[in-house]
């Protein structure tokens, strides 16, 4: 789960990491009497979960309250990769010397954090890191021991931070993987940490990512879901604990397991297929969990026909056949299904969906071979 | 014939009590793993499974009183961290976590605790292991695979299920297979199981199932180039999967390759790696 970067600045300040002044907008009228309390000067920023609102006119810097009323008014407007801008953030302008990236994930081949720094921060971080690969420097944490000092330190000599910094750097390293870890986070950075003309390291900009299987131990961190930014699809996925990703394809897709869910969009590519979408039903899929995942397939206008593919493990073939069975019962909509189901209680399963005349296939081939020459019919009707 | 588990392995589940873990426990009995004892705090002194298996409260009074050697876990997500502690203080040297959902900060601290305690772990999030006609420990699907030559790797659950069936529907027997789970972090990988294949004198071939995402299958495919002389195949999935949600820079960054499956089969191929484009053209491919 990701945080707004008010959110996530909040976060940081709360660890001891500077940040400049200023708060969330939802009117114009909010944003101009921020801007006044700031002195005039303000940056307006759209709040918004994808990247790229610097360029898409999303990060306006306003000279006036009136003007940053005026500008608040454009950004709320505005559709930033299609999600409607709904909050800004009114912050105090800084004078920017030096941009500097700082950021704490998870080294998935070391097994351990990893905290990450460049004195070539900004928003062109990832082309430094392919071209300028020795300009990003890094120190692993170990699990037991934290964050030491010496070793953001180290970063900062590494960056050859000016001297005076050090010890200010180090604290604010310190606060951000302390952020990290408190939250539960899987990646936390600030994006640029700029040091300003006078001198003073600020906090601009920031993002977290939530680990969401730790969200339970983090009730108010479960809390601050923006679920304006979700798709209805996914929201509605999510209270089923299934995990749906739309795509734009028109063969309805629903399986057991990711690994499987993908490997089964490629057989439907590689035939010659569009699949309309990737869902993972998850193990142990229960009748009522089948069910919201067909109804969340048939819910996409595209779909003309829907692949199902249970192999079960901890899944158990009869529980889905009951669960399609189930779905059905409340579904108008006549799109043609394919079903394979193989594995635990698959006799009793194949018996189920038999009894009440729903095709099933052999293998997973044929099974998709199936459901594209389904979707063509259904297309040409 | 086999790497991890066999017939003499005794094993120990914790959580038996739980709906998954005695499902799944009646089924490992079934396909004739020597279940030696389960645990469920609190219900210490009950027998379950036809009066078969006796439940213990720790793991320390189940090692004293059977001696078993491996332990499989599906405890619950909050209490499963526990659990594989537990086991490692109860000097057991291989662990099979089930579960899944475990957050990613503690499999960092597990992980490096059992690294220091010299425990084994495979998973979490993981269907297990199958050595075919001896042991299963986990919830692979026990009727889908013959024993044989060829040893069966994958970071999927039931993917690798799919791989078995059609192993098996083609007569290709299989050493052990082994789900090392989808999970940023694990404990055994790709690269620790290949030695064991290629140290293992009953595994003629590999079979390597990877996904989209991390770096496995490049580090792996660096260790078939260099050092394996048994023939790989493999299967890649999310060759048609959207570029997935980004994980920030400081992910992009770390990550170094792009996570993307072509890259992994490019890295593959150039070791000398047969891919295959569905899963079921795999058994054609093994020579």
């Amino acid at each position: 789960m990701k945080l707004h970067e008010y959110q996530s600045k909040q976060l940081f300040a709360q660890h001891g990491i500077p940040i400049p002044r200023g708060r969330v907008a939802m009117t114009a009228s909010e944003a101009r009497t921020i801007a006044e309390e700031l002195g005039g000067r303000a940056v307006i920023k759209a709040q918004v979960l994808v990247g790229g609102r610097g360029k898409a006119g999303g990060i306006r810097l306003a000279g006036s309250p009136e003007e940053a009323e005026e500008l608040a008014t454009q950004v709320l407007g505005m559709r930033i990769k299609e999600l409607p801008v709904r909050k800004v953030l009114v912050d105090e302008a800084a004078e920017v010397q030096t941009e500097i990236y700082l950021g704490v994930t998870n080294d998935r081949a070391a097994r351990v954090p990893v905290m990450i720094a460049s004195v070539q921060g900004g928003i062109e971080i990832e082309e430094v890191a392919r071209k300028d690969p020795e300009r990003i420097v890094r120190v692993w944490v170990d699990p037991f021991l934290g964050l030491r000092e010496y070793q953001a330190r180290n970063l900062a000599t590494s960056m050859e931070l000016p001297r005076q910094l050090w010890s200010e750097f180090a604290r604010i390293a310190s606060g951000l993987f302390k952020t990290f870890l408190d939250a539960d986070a899987t990646l936390a950075e600030i994006n640029p940490l700029v040091i300003t003309r006078t001198g003073q390291l600020l906090a601009l900009d920031g993002k977290i990512v939530l680990d969401d299987n730790a969200l339970y131990r983090h009730p108010g961190l479960a809390d601050l879901r923006d679920v304006d930014e979700e798709a209805a699809s996914e929201r509605e996925a999510r209270k089923y604990g299934l995990s749906y990703v739309k795509l734009n394809g028109d063969i309805g897709c629903m399986v057991n397991g990711a690994g499987l869910a993908m490997a089964t969009m490629d057989v439907i590519k590689s035939l010659g297929g569009e699949p309309a979408n990737f869902l993972d039903v998850g193990g142990g899929a229960a009748a009522e969990k089948v069910a919201a995942a067909l109804q969340i397939i048939l819910a996409d206008e595209n779909v003309r026909s829907i692949l199902l593919n249970i192999f079960g493990g901890i899944t158990r073939c009869d529980e889905v056949a009951r669960g399609i069975l189930m779905a059905l019962q409340g579904v108008r909509r006549e799109v043609p299904m394919v079903i394979r189901l193989v594995g635990t209680n698959e006799e009793e399963g194949r018996k189920i969906l038999a009894d009440a005349d729903l095709p099933t296939a052999a293998s997973l081939n044929e099974a998709a071979r199936l459901a594209i020459a389904a979707s063509q019919v259904e297309a040409v009707r | 014939m086999s790497i991890l588990i066999n017939k003499d392995t005794r094993l120990l589940v914790q959580g038996i009590t739980g709906r998954e873990g005695i499902f799944h426990s009646a089924q490992m009995l079934d396909y004739g793993t020597k279940i030696v004892a389960g645990v469920t705090p609190g219900k210490g002194g009950d027998w379950v499974l036809e009066g078969k298996v006796p439940v213990f409260d720790t793991v320390d009074q189940a090692m004293a009183a059977t001696g078993a050697n491996c332990s499989v876990s599906f405890v619950p997500a909050r209490f499963a961290v526990d659990a594989m502690l537990e086991a490692a203080d109860a000097q057991l040297p291989l662990l099979v976590c089930i579960t899944e959902g475990i957050p990613i900060q503690d499999m960092i601290m597990v992980r490096e605790y059992l690294d220091r305690a010299g425990a084994r772990l495979i998973g979490p999030n993981c269907p297990g292991l199958l050595t075919p006609g001896e042991c299963k420990v986990g919830i692979i699907p026990g009727h889908i695979a013959e024993p044989g030559p060829v040893g069966v790797v994958s970071r999927s659950g039931t993917l690798t299920y799919e791989v078995l069936y059609a192993l098996q529907r083609n007569g290709r027997g299989v050493s052990t297979c082994i789900g090392i789970g989808g999970d940023p972090v694990i404990g055994t990988t790709f690269l620790d199981v290949l030695e064991l294949f290629e140290a293992d004198p009953h595994t003629e071939s590999v079979v390597l199932i990877g996904e989209i995402g991390g770096t496995d299958e490049e580090r792996a495919a660096e260790f078939i180039g260099d050092q394996m002389t048994k023939p790989v195949v493999s299967f890649i999935a999310g060759q048609t999967a959207p570029p997935g949600k980004r994980m920030g820079h400081a992910g992009a960054i770390i990550e170094g390759g792009s996570g993307l499956a072509s890259d992994k089969i490019a890295a593959l191929e150039s070791a000398g790696v047969s891919v295959a484009t569905t899963p079921e053209a795999i058994p054609e491919l093994l020579t």
